[in-house]
């Protein structure tokens, strides 16, 4: 921690304590294409650790191959425990929630049914649901398919939140939202942050300064940047470099 | 007049019987894209255990009483035989879907082969309840108690499939997971076992169906599974994979009008105009591929 920064944020990239997930040399590889090619990186157990990089570079699918959705090689620990083994469910179990890109909600479920899957006695009733998430209270009985993508976002984030997590993994939650929306999703992001780190996969610059921590850059696969997210963000010239948001790099997949 | 009382609900007993059969299929192929070629054998497996049943059981019980164990016993063997075929043949292929068609394919034909040497090629006649052998009249039409039988047996089961799937927190699971079964299991539900009980279930399903379509045709014979479960695929294909409204609807409507063009243009036209029906369907409605919500 350092005095500069009046935040809660820690600007130290690496804080003190075990990482909660630890991924050594993880290899995925989609037919002939060889997507991530040895991506190593610790998330520390707590704050947000935003995933960043151009389209296409592998951080979803490093997300994936985490929740054991990629055919992946290589190592992957959550708190100590290799998981790499392990099939989707029982990785959940063991503590890892997921909120993927796109919200995959249940469209012809409703919000309660949505909500129950996970917590069967709770659904929309659980108590993180009104402190967090007031308006899906509201919308127990709609079908989640006919919510606005605010609102399909708020299940999504809802339904992770009913189980106990060591670690969150979030892909672009405010993808395609109005600004007041994104503004919302990171409110709920920013208060979830205080209690379980999140693995934050996200294209909203100005989001990530405001809520995370670190961030860890992905290029063709590899892990080229790690480091305090304030000194990535704030770094015109290394933003264009590693994240090609500029004039001269726009647009590049 | 009572022709048309008479095919009408003679049509709509044979969508019954059609509803039976491919409920587990749609269920199965909606939760777990599997297209079970195999559906047939556990039809067939019904058909024979409880033909066996009944001939073990003493000639002096009551026919009724005998044919109620008869299908009682076809529903456990179908419920077992869906059970490991799930365990044993398709876990290990999930996700490789040729393999799997392969494989149901290729246990279809080594079921009924090995029915045929058990049994013999020739269809055994089964007993029939006499009521059911008989006909009531109404509307001037003198109609096969039998057709009322198979009406009933599917309102049940489409009201007990539809009760499972809206009440329970198994049935939860399958619409959830007819939907979008990898994010189920990225929820921490272990989607596989459902996978095995919905299995189960299917074949249940087909072991009930098959016992039913004994008693419709008279007989057992290896290769009556296939047969019905050639309509049932058009039966679940037309009504929107996966979805258990759309698959009684479909039975309805295919099996009348089976009856409707065997009747009125010319007997065996009724297999044809099937048949067209459901090239005009995916030319009309191709979307009924891809399957709907249980």
């Amino acid at each position: 921690m350092t005095e500069e920064n009046p935040s809660t944020r820690a600007d130290a990239p690496e804080p003190p304590g075990p990482p909660v997930l630890t991924l050594h040399d993880v290899h995925v590889r989609y037919g002939g294409s060889h997507i991530l090619q040895g991506v190593s990186f610790d998330v520390p157990a707590t704050g947000v650790t935003a995933l960043l990089g151009r389209n296409g570079v592998g951080k979803t699918t490093t997300l994936r191959s985490i929740m054991g959705l990629a055919p992946r090689t290589g190592r992957i620990l959550l708190q100590g425990n290799e998981i790499q083994a392990q099939r989707t469910a029982r990785i959940v179990r063991g503590g890892i929630g997921y909120v993927p890109e796109d919200r995959e909600v249940f469209g012809g479920l409703t919000v309660d049914e949505n909500l129950r899957l996970v917590d069967p006695d709770h659904g929309v009733d659980a108590p993180v649901v009104a402190r967090l998430f007031p308006d899906l209270v509201t919308r127990r009985g709609q079908r989640a398919g006919t919510l606005s993508g605010g609102q399909q976002q708020m299940v999504s984030l809802a339904r992770v939140l009913l189980r106990e997590n060591a670690l969150l993994l979030i892909d672009e939650p405010t993808k395609g939202l109005a600004p007041k929306l994104v503004t919302e999703v990171a409110d709920v992001l920013a208060e979830v942050a205080l209690t379980t780190p999140i693995l934050l996969v996200e294209q909203n610059l100005p989001l990530v300064r405001r809520i995370a921590d670190r961030v860890v850059v992905l290029d063709a696969g590899v892990v080229v940047h790690r480091g305090a997210a304030a000194d990535l963000v704030g770094d015109a010239d290394l933003t264009r470099e590693l994240l090609g948001v500029s004039m001269r790099r726009e647009g590049a997949a | 007049m009572s022709d048309l009382v008479l095919l009408l609900v003679t049509g709509v007993g044979l969508g019954a019987l059609y509803f039976i059969a491919a409920s587990g299929l749609s269920l199965i192929y909606g939760l777990m894209g599997v297209l079970n070629f195999a559906h047939g054998v556990f039809m067939t497996a019904g058909a024979y255990a409880a033909w066996l049943t009944m001939g073990a059981l003493p000639g002096t019980w009551p026919m009724a009483g005998r044919l109620v164990i008869g299908v009682l016993v076809a529903v456990a063997v179908g419920a077992v035989v869906g059970l490991v075929v799930e365990v044993l043949l398709i876990r290990p292929l999930y996700r490789h879907h040729i393999q799997q068609v392969l494989v149901t394919v290729g246990l279809s034909l080594a079921g009924v082969a090995a029915a045929q040497g058990i049994w013999g090629a020739d269809p055994r006649s089964v007993d029939k309840p006499a009521w059911m052998s008989g006909t009531t009249e109404l509307l001037g039409a003198r109609l096969p108690n039998d057709r009322f039988v198979y009406l009933l047996v599917a309102l049940g089961l489409f009201a007990g499939l539809l009760a499972l799937l809206h009440l329970t927190r198994l049935g939860l699971v399958i619409r959830a997971g007819v939907e979008n079964r990898t994010m189920v299991e990225a929820l921490g539900i272990d989607v596989h076992r459902t996978f095995t009980v919905v299995f189960a279930l299917g074949g249940a399903a087909a072991g009930l169906a098959g016992v039913l379509h004994s008693q419709y045709a008279g007989a057992v014979s290896p290769a009556q599974g296939g047969s019905l479960l050639i309509f049932a695929f058009i039966v679940v294909v037309i009504g929107g994979m996966g979805s258990l409204t759309g698959t009684a609807v479909a039975a309805v409507v295919v099996g009348l009008v089976q009856q409707l063009a065997n009747y009125y243009a010319a007997s065996g036209v009724g297999d044809l105009s099937v048949v067209l029906l459901l090239a005009l369907v995916l030319l009309l409605r191709p979307t009924s591929l891809k399957g709907a919500t249980a």
